[in-house]
């Protein structure tokens, strides 16, 4: 026990360490309020394309959602980072990232707000049409607004669930928390940077996952 | 050469491809049996939890809420990371194969958890009155009768929560295991060309693919029409 | 001299919180009577019939069903309550089985029948409804005085000594009220003991042996249809009835 707790919660160490693990917190900050907005933005031009009733828009567009909603974001981000230098593209750990989880999380979000807004009642855009508002009026002061509440769990779900991703950004050496906890292992011989990190990780999104647990439950009872 | 030719050489080499496509292979088998073992165990351990969270027995259930935040609130990288390069320190050592397999599996408990239990409590109260004035138990009562209807309502976020949570399989790469990004990722850097990469996504696709438009089909298909 | 009741219970007390639902009622059920409890919502018609067969469980007091001490820890409550039917506002039919699969599961599960038997059993108890043809139809097919029937169906085929009814009615639109009734007035015809919690005036006066006015908790009076709604004694109970009969 005595061994276990030396290894696994050494106090010393987290004081040693924690400059280290500061740092990483506030890249992973920095990195999700990045990709978040960036994948929000993918997400709306997304769902907007798909209210478009052309089938030249819309299967590709399905086919694309599809493909990243299929392709893990870590094989994503490694092409984005290790592959594309070989043609002579090299975006750095910082733009692989961006632009890895704007396709990805663009893709989820997408999903989440096209759900979103087909849940907006025709009469709804026809009333908005009827008062002579053009059809970009209508979508962004009448549907998306809506859209979004109904939807309001799952956005934040996947907000979470994007925050949670940034820890693959530790694959491409960008410094984050994961990144940081792991390098402060290497120097400390000591797993407790590591569980450090996982109880930063879990102090910042528990409130998150409960306020969500609440809100989840709600949605599925009232589907009946 | 002019820049398409580039690009082909680089992303599309058939000597390259070739010579690794029996590793990717190889990796996908891997990956395959890393999501199976993943699904089975994730999901009975989910809903095992929800069962007995409904015997509402208060600490065990405050310790089954607890199990389940902390492994919805963790990345599940955090958790590969500490089970395989953590545990060592504490004598205890598991294979990148196991740990991931592992903390994949308890992320699934987690989140099957969380939507079996939101199933089995939208059952409304007067189905479980009906069955017990009829004289059934509670355990029969739930099993005949709470759980399929609980059941039917959880299949659409199970099935989209259980293809997301396997493709983390991609996370085993990480620490050292030959699944498809593993091979392909250590292909690239035996061959010096990003080949190998490309095959591995297409046979990401290849698996995810067809899951995802299923699970696609899944959503419309048991959308609650009453 | 009348024979024991078959229902009989005494100082029921119910508490929810800080609400006290249940002041000290006492109800005795005869054998092949029926018996009326009517009252302004809230009165506490449903809690009492609920604690009958411990869907509540009474904060004092003893319930006795067909010699059944209910209350009592060592008595099997799943056995008990097979003698004792109830049949719901809602219906609380099992929207993911047949009307038949609804019917033949107690009788499979409590009662240990063979498929077979338990479905020829559930076939009768339909049949006894008038919905035989409907026995392979699910519930959301059916129209709410059907389904109430299917669930009348579900409680008979278990042959219980005593049926409860709370509300049967209330949920159905006007036109599919009388097939329910007529399956209830039936039931009765039967010799079948019940207790009926409903509004149904005109039903009460037609076949009811007794009722029970209740209010705030309390039975405040009791007595044969034709004294309750021809000249209550109480003035509780006369403003209850004119204000029902108004509508």
């Amino acid at each position: 026990m005595e061994d276990f707790l030396l290894a696994f919660l050494n106090w010393q160490i987290v004081q040693e360490a924690w400059p280290i693990l500061w740092d990483g917190l506030k890249s992973t900050l920095a990195l999700s309020a990045m990709v978040v907005p960036l994948g929000i933005a993918g997400g709306i031009i997304l769902a907007v394309l798909s209210t478009l009733p052309s089938p030249w828009v819309r299967w590709p567009l399905r086919v694309w959602v599809d493909t990243f909603r299929a392709l893990p974001p870590l094989v994503l981000l490694i092409f984005l980072f290790a592959g594309l230098p070989f043609a002579g593209v090299d975006i750095g750990a910082w733009g692989a990232v961006a632009v890895g989880f704007f396709l990805n999380t663009g893709a989820y979000y997408g999903e989440i707000l096209r759900a979103g807004i087909e849940s907006v009642p025709r009469g709804q855009i026809e009333a908005a049409r009827s008062t002579g508002l053009t059809s970009g009026q209508t979508m962004r002061h009448v549907v998306l607004p809506q859209a979004v509440r109904n939807v309001l769990p799952d956005l934040i779900s996947n907000t979470l669930e994007v925050v949670k991703l940034t820890s693959i950004a530790s694959v491409v050496a960008l410094p984050e928390l994961l990144f940081q906890a792991r390098q402060a292992q290497s120097v400390t011989y000591n797993a407790t940077p590591i569980v450090a990190a996982a109880v930063v990780y879990f102090i910042l999104l528990w409130p998150v996952v409960r306020l969500l647990s609440r809100l989840e439950n709600r949605q599925l009872a009232s589907r009946r | 050469m002019t820049g398409w030719e580039r690009f082909t050489d680089s992303f599309f080499n058939a000597r390259v491809m070739e010579q690794y496509l029996p590793k990717i292979i190889e990796g996908f088998g891997l990956t395959v049996i890393l999501a199976l073992l993943i699904i089975v165990a994730g999901l009975a351990a989910g809903l095992l939890l929800a069962l007995l969270r409904a015997f509402a027995i208060r600490p065990l259930n405050w310790l089954i809420i607890f199990t389940v935040d902390l492994f919805r609130a963790l990345p599940p990288l955090v958790i590969i990371v500490l089970l395989f390069f953590g545990l060592p320190s504490a004598g205890m050592e598991l294979s990148g194969f196991a740990s991931t397999w592992l903390a994949l599996a308890l992320v699934l408990m987690a989140f099957s958890e969380e939507i079996f239990w939101a199933g089995i409590t939208s059952v409304p109260k007067g189905q479980w009155e009906a069955a017990r004035s009829t004289g059934l138990g509670f355990v029969a009562t739930l099993r005949d009768v709470v759980l399929p209807q609980a059941l039917r309502l959880t299949i659409p976020p199970l099935t989209n929560r259980t293809i997301a949570i396997t493709k983390g399989t991609a996370l085993a790469s990480v620490v050292a295991v030959q699944d498809i990004l593993g091979a392909a990722h250590g292909a690239v850097s035996h061959s010096y060309n990003p080949s190998p990469l490309t095959m591995g996504a297409i046979a990401y696709l290849i698996l995810f693919f067809p899951v995802v438009v299923l699970g696609r089909w899944i959503e419309t298909r048991f959308a609650w029409k009453r | 001299m009348s024979p024991a009741p078959i229902v009989d219970a005494r100082a029921i007390h119910k508490h929810f919180g800080h609400l006290h639902v249940l002041k000290g009622v006492d109800l005795q059920v005869a054998e092949k009577e029926l018996v009326f409890l009517i009252g302004p919502s809230g009165s506490g018609k449903s809690t009492l019939l609920r604690c009958l067969n411990r869907l509540e469980d009474p904060s004092s007091g003893s319930v006795v069903v067909d010699g059944i001490d209910m209350l009592d820890k060592r008595t099997d409550i799943n056995k008990a309550r097979q003698r004792i039917g109830m049949v719901f506002q809602s219906f609380n039919l099992y929207p993911h089985m047949t009307a038949l699969g609804n019917v033949a599961l107690a009788l499979r599960k409590v009662q240990g029948l063979g498929r077979a038997e338990a479905e020829a059993k559930g076939r009768a108890a339909l049949d006894r409804v008038h919905l035989a043809e409907k026995a392979e139809t699910y519930p959301l097919q059916l129209s709410g005085g059907q389904q109430q029937r299917v669930a009348i169906a579900r409680a008979i085929a278990l042959e219980p000594r005593v049926m409860l009814f709370d509300e049967p009615t209330s949920a159905l639109d006007p036109e599919l009220v009388g097939g329910v009734l007529a399956v209830m007035r039936e039931l009765r015809e039967d010799g079948m003991t019940m207790v009926v919690v409903s509004h149904e005036m005109g039903f009460a006066k037609a076949a009811a042996d007794r009722v029970v006015f209740m209010s705030d908790g309390m039975i405040i009076e009791t007595g044969a249809p034709a004294e309750i709604f021809a000249n209550p004694r109480e003035e509780r109970t006369r403003a209850f009835i004119s204000q029902i009969e108004r509508h």
